[in-house]
């Protein structure tokens, strides 16, 4: 039963930065290159532009045997989706080598290759083919497909008027079908309902109990610690971690906490799609005393201030809150605009987010920030800042001491008979 | 029918077949040289969805069109009607003794299937990017799908082309028996070169513009619109390096029951249209592993 089934050794995968946008990606241009090119041999100048390379892998040796379930844990660019990417087939190493034993599928993204004008039979057998099932085993599992998905009713009906709940339900229940040896699933679990959620995980639990190889990535800490036995913390594309799941995550989030505590501008793993016309430079908590405490206490008023690089025209925010396992609680919107949310020309580069009376329960939060601008998006940082809350007073009522059952408290009131 | 509750090897029951007792290991590390698209045993293994994405290009074309078959007939059919006006009236062009709209008609069906394989085979990999950067498959499928489904659209414009043939009261002679060669060569070079086509697309996005330009000089460049007895010898010949001129100049003989037999210019496209094969796939073969990173 424990045979290995997933070798890599010294695996790592380069990607060259800014071919798109800085590089030539015309034909056009590299013609025109490649004729400044000639003429520069000939003047006998030799400059070649030097690009920038990224290894997004470097050097990961890690083995898995049969049966294992492992949760790949990181920041964003950590190299998670890259490794999956590589053992799937999708790309290859640039260097090193992984040996892979037996039939791999591989979920990178539910509904992959739906097509909107074909009904949604047809969907599950071209999907199912994509994924990797031959005919016959499709033919076989199709109506437990439907069943699962429960679109019994809307077979015959153009993918593109199901709505996208449907259609990733649909998805979701071919790839739950596949009976890979090797399952490698990136982030997938977050689709659909709650209660298709719930079933989803339910069946991904299943798998992992059948005995077949699962490599897992989410963000979502909750889900890793509850499906997978063991965790590898990627960093810069090396393994840092390799332990069983409790230890990895808790190795984790020190790490998140460490990136927090830095200035945010030496953070690479950044989402920033390439506008970089501004950035988030620091995240602060203040209480109603204008002070940035360690703690903050419940049901007190807070502001979040975000400082940025630059003030640039129609910046909007997004601030995410996640519990300690990183599951998200609560977004805070500027886009989602309200009466009382002011433009200040004297505010300088920050944005500031009012909170009248903080409806945590007490623990460590964490806030992840998304800065946009001009309708792009600038910069996106998760884990930015960290914070502890305190008991205290929700609208008169104390707060429970501890977040076991729960994260949130909001102002209540009760009716009672006498 | 169904069997539900099947468990263990039996329901792995397909891919047990093929990798009996151990499962083989793959190993997966940087390739140099030809790796994957001549490998006949990769290509077998993924045969399932071959089929399934020339079936959803074929499906989805018949059925996203309001005109549907139709459009795929009206597109050789309007071309014979605007050549006959211009080349055959107007510009009096010689058609070798035949009613100048078969004379084009027959070229026209084959050199529509090719041009609408370039067209949209050197597309094929940029409108499937979600499938190339998520999903390991054979890439050459997305190119070969394409051409695959036209091969259904000929089909279909054969029959018009015989129907009309024979209302004009022409008579195909057995040269008629040399059409799957004459439409083996056209799907040879239409794959070769969308294959190559689809692969620098991936890599340089202005291709796509290029591509419907470069179709229209190929148009011209071949005896659709006039005969290859234009062109003097050793040149009408030489020619048929234009794969196309051997398959456009052979439909017209197996369809038209036309004196000559162009057996030359046919055997010389044969050649040519392999080469361009080989040569295409070859590319492809060698870009293939960067398209998930590109698209």
């Amino acid at each position: 039963m424990s045979d290995v089934v997933i070798t890599t050794h010294e695996l790592g995968k380069r990607y060259t930065l800014g071919l798109h946008g800085h590089g030539y990606d015309t034909l056009r241009e590299a013609m025109v290159q490649a004729a400044r090119g000639a003429l520069r041999r000939v003047g006998r100048r030799p400059s070649r532009p030097s690009r920038n390379t990224l290894w997004a892998l470097h050097d990961l040796s890690l083995t898995v045997r049969t049966g294992e379930v492992v949760g790949l844990i990181g920041h964003n660019g950590a190299g998670k989706t890259t490794l999956l990417k590589i053992l799937s087939r999708i790309t290859e190493p640039t260097s090193g080598y992984a040996d892979v034993t037996g039939r791999v599928g591989s979920l990178l993204e539910v509904g992959t290759g739906f097509h909107p004008e074909l009904t949604g039979r047809e969907n599950i057998f071209l999907n199912g083919a994509i994924l990797g099932m031959r005919r016959a085993e499709i033919r076989r599992r199709f109506d437990e497909i439907v069943a699962f998905a429960e679109m019994e009713r809307f077979l015959d009906t153009p993918v593109k008027r199901y709505s996208s709940g449907e259609a990733v339900r649909l998805a979701f229940a071919v790839a739950a079908h596949l009976e890979p040896e090797i399952l490698l699933v990136d982030e997938v679990l977050a689709v659909g309902d709650a209660a298709f959620q719930r079933k989803s995980l339910g069946k991904m639990g299943e798998v992992a109990k059948e005995g077949r190889t699962v490599i897992f990535v989410s963000h979502n800490l909750a889900i890793i610690q509850a499906l997978c036995h063991r965790g590898v913390l990627l960093e810069r594309g090396e393994a840092v971690a390799d332990a069983p799941v409790m230890e990895t995550i808790d190795r984790y989030l020190r790490t998140l906490e460490r990136a927090a505590s830095n200035d945010l501008l030496e953070r690479t793993d950044r989402d920033s799609r390439g506008y970089e016309e501004s950035l988030v430079r620091r995240l602060e908590i203040r209480d109603a005393s204008g002070g940035t405490p360690d703690v903050v206490v419940g049901g007190r008023p807070v502001t979040i201030v975000v400082h940025v690089t630059e003030v640039v025209p129609m910046m909007e925010c997004r601030l995410t809150i996640c519990n300690n396992l990183g599951q998200p609680i609560m977004t805070l919107d500027s886009e989602v605009s309200a009466p009382t949310d002011i433009r200040d020309g004297e505010l300088g580069p920050c944005i500031e987010c009012d909170i009248a009376s903080l409806p945590l329960l007490p623990g460590r939060y964490r806030i992840d920030v998304l800065l946009k601008a001009n309708r792009r998006v600038q910069d996106g940082l998760q884990a930015a800042a960290f914070f502890d809350v305190e008991p205290g007073v929700m609208a008169d009522r104390p707060m429970p001491a501890s977040g076991s059952d729960g994260d949130v408290v909001l102002p209540h009131n009760w009716r009672l008979p006498g | 029918m169904e069997q539900l509750t099947q468990s263990g090897p039996e329901a792995a029951g397909a891919a047990a077949a093929e990798a009996p007792a151990t499962p083989e290991t793959i190993r997966l590390q940087p390739t140099r040289g030809f790796s994957r698209v001549l490998s006949p045993r990769e290509l077998w293994r993924y045969r399932d969805l071959a089929l399934q994405i020339a079936a959803r290009d074929v499906t989805v074309r018949y059925r996203q069109t309001a005109l549907g078959a139709l459009w795929v007939v009206l597109q050789p059919v309007g071309f014979m009607v605007v050549f006959s006006v211009i080349f055959g009236n107007l510009a009096g062009l010689s058609s070798e003794g035949l009613p100048y709209p078969l004379f084009s008609l027959a070229a026209l069906v084959p050199w529509t299937f090719f041009a609408n394989a370039l067209l949209l085979g050197s597309d094929s990999l940029v409108a499937n990017a979600a499938l190339v950067s998520k999903i390991y498959f054979p890439r050459i499928f997305l190119p070969a799908g394409v051409v695959a489904a036209g091969l259904v659209d000929i089909g279909v414009s054969l029959v018009i082309l015989f129907v009309i043939v024979l209302a004009w009261g022409v008579v195909p002679s057995a040269a008629v028996l040399t059409l799957p060669l004459l439409i083996a060569i056209a799907v040879a070079a239409a794959l070769g070169v969308s294959a190559a086509l689809s692969a620098i697309n991936v890599r340089y996005r202005d291709v796509r513009y290029v591509v419907p330009f470069a179709i229209q000089m190929w148009l011209f460049a071949t005896p659709v619109a006039y005969s290859s007895t234009l062109l003097d010898e050793p040149w009408r010949t030489l020619s048929a390096i234009n794969p196309m001129v051997g398959v456009v100049e052979g439909f017209r003989w197996a369809t038209l029951d036309t004196a000559t037999a162009p057996l030359a210019l046919i055997a010389i496209s044969a050649a040519s249209a392999v080469i361009l094969l080989l040569a295409g796939l070859a590319y492809f073969d060698r870009v293939e592993r960067g398209f998930a990173d590109l698209v």
